[in-house]
């Protein structure tokens, strides 16, 4: 899978509660969600997702609550993949299990500026700054992880595994 | 090699000799949660994979807490939905509103988790339960569903930060200041997919309240899970709760560790994190410059019988401040028994604080005291990101009940000491 976009720059612990707000969690409609992802860390989400698909973040992105509701209003605002310092890890589980990209590359999210145009080749795992032409490389999954994101997600991955194939 | 406790769990449910860090493990899970958020999403994945019914009907957990009693109309409809798959899957450990309350007060003084045991839950404090020795950590709602229809999960084998105790606690200071304290040290990062592995003789001293507490913030360090050494804190808790065999695990001595870090409980102050994270900590007795308008005691981490009577001592014979809401939420409904037959809640009552329902309610800016732009509340509560607790604008210093108390009464951060 490639993608090629123009990218929003965030910081560390970017926290599931600015992700998507407590007092949205009463729907599970992706959505309603998507509209109210980031709002409260960046009015301006939203016009910028409008043209920018994918987000570079520092450290422990998306730390905090389990809710699976912020890498499904990540996904539904129409960002096609995270690349960050690092994951916290139930993010990083629930981004997995839910069929959303996400990078591990400490090197690319320092060095990415907010606005770059980047392509991010995920079987590769190379990270191309467009307009340097500097690229990153990251870690690749482990197999296990792999056939999770090659069904497209942990229910496809169940679903087979439940029919005996 | 040796192992740490959570390896020898983790391996023990794979069905292998030994495991390390980094190696992936498909483990038999004993206990799968969900609650009335992240619930009705895990049971819509749980149909799309083509599940019919759940593993075991004893072994998945169902909770309505974190805006129930409900909110609105919204959140009624999620748990009905929840309600409805509990009472179609028959489902043993469905606790209604009444019979409830904040699922990681309740499922410990249900005795449904032992040392040894592999539990996930789709809430991040779930980690909470390791203070009774058992491998418990927070997954999302797809991870719960596939919990739910297969019965196992996998896992990446952790590395661990050694967490060796020593000494004792001084009055007033708790199991909430030694989280705190340790957050501070290592960061909210600090041990991010790791396992915090508590140990030393100072563990004795922390009582099993305590020691929920401490493991509930496991997940504030970024932590996989924390967990508490089995002792006879742990069995005396234990007896009479839990009536089905358990096995508890030690470390091995040759155990390797990423991390050790030593901390000597005297040495804990009364600690405040201050906004916006659980790191940026602070002894309560230098933060007496900041006012605040109300004070939550409560929650998934301190709203256990122990924590009400600690806010009690303070408050016992004093009035809360007049620019102070200060709102105390017991964790569950046996804890409400507790808090009137001990006389608790009158005391509650009498010093003008509210004294509400077992929920989640104001911890996640749901309900029952959400707070207004520039407002400040010192809350025994987990997190305290911008937000957390209503408008971005708020502010949110996270303290122990003593601590929690005592600046209800004075109107400012304050210290237990202070209120004369």
């Amino acid at each position: 899978m490639k993608m090629q976009s123009a990218v929003i720059k965030y910081g560390d612990h970017v926290d599931t509660d600015v992700i998507i707000p407590a007092r949205y969690l009463n729907t599970t409609d992706p959505a309603e969600l998507a509209r109210h992802c980031m709002e409260d860390l960046d009015a301006a989400f939203h016009e910028k997702a409008g043209t920018r698909k994918i987000i570079v973040a520092g450290r422990n992105f998306g730390c905090g609550s389990s809710r699976e509701h912020a890498p499904l209003a990540i996904k539904a605002a129409g960002i096609e993949c995270v690349v960050a310092d690092s994951f916290a890890r139930i993010f990083f589980r629930n981004a997995i299990n839910i069929g959303l990209p996400i990078v591990e590359c400490p090197e690319a999210a320092a060095a990415i500026e907010d606005g770059a145009q980047v392509s991010v080749d995920l079987d590769a795992g190379v990270i191309t700054d467009e307009a340097t032409g500097r690229t990153f490389t990251a870690a690749p999954f482990p197999p296990f992880m792999q056939g999770i994101i090659e069904a497209g997600g942990l229910v496809p991955f169940v679903q087979r595994r439940l029919e005996g194939k | 090699m040796g192992m740490t406790m959570t390896q020898k769990i983790l391996a023990r449910a794979a069905g292998v000799e030994s495991c390390r860090a980094g190696e992936l493990l498909m483990c038999n899970l004993d206990l799968v949660l969900g609650n009335d958020i992240t619930g009705p999403v895990a049971i819509n994945e749980f149909y799309k994979m083509g599940a019919k019914k759940v593993f075991d009907p004893a072994k998945v957990v169902l909770v309505p807490d974190h805006f129930a009693p409900n909110k609105d109309i919204k959140s009624a409809q999620m748990t009905k939905a929840m309600r409805t798959f509990a009472r179609e899957q028959q489902i043993v450990h469905y606790y209604e509103v009444g019979k409830a309350g904040i699922e990681h007060a309740l499922l410990p003084e249900q005795g449904l988790c032992a040392p040894g045991e592999v539990i996930i839950g789709a809430d991040s404090h779930t980690c909470t339960y390791g203070a009774l020795g058992c491998m418990s950590t927070g997954v999302g709602s797809t991870d719960m569903a596939a919990g739910m229809a297969t019965g196992q999960a996998w896992f990446k084998v952790p590395e661990a930060v050694k967490v060796t105790l020593t000494g004792k606690l001084n009055p007033y200071v708790s199991g909430k200041d030694v989280i705190l304290h340790l957050i501070g040290l290592i960061g909210v990062d600090g041990a991010r997919y790791m396992s915090l592995e508590f140990g030393g003789d100072g563990v004795k001293e922390i009582s099993m309240d305590g020691r929920l507490t401490i493991a509930n913030m496991a997940i504030e360090a970024g932590a996989k899970n924390g967990i508490f050494p089995v002792d006879d804190v742990t069995r005396a808790y234990l007896a009479g709760r839990v009536t089905r065999p358990w096995q508890a695990v030690e470390p091995d001595s040759d155990a390797e560790y990423a991390r050790e870090v030593v901390i000597n409980l005297a040495d804990v102050p009364l600690t405040v994190a201050l906004p916006h994270l659980p790191s940026n900590t602070k002894p309560a007795a230098e933060c007496a410059d900041l006012a605040i308008d109300q004070a939550v005691i409560g929650s998934c981490t301190n709203g256990r019988i122990e924590d009400l009577r600690a806010a009690a001592q303070v408050l016992r014979g004093h009035q809360v401040s007049d620019r102070v809401r200060c709102i105390v939420i017991p964790g569950t409904q046996k804890i409400v028994r507790q808090a009137i037959d001990e006389g608790l809640v009158s005391v509650f009552i009498d010093a003008g604080a509210i004294f509400t329902m077992p929920t989640c309610g104001p911890c996640l800016g749901g309900h029952c005291g959400v707070l207004a732009d520039g407002e400040r509340c010192v809350s025994t509560t987990n997190r305290n990101f911008v937000g957390r607790m209503g408008h971005t604008g708020s502010e949110v210093i996270l303290a122990s009940p003593a601590v929690a108390a005592a600046s209800a009464v004075l109107g400012h951060v304050a210290t237990p000491d202070e209120v004369k």
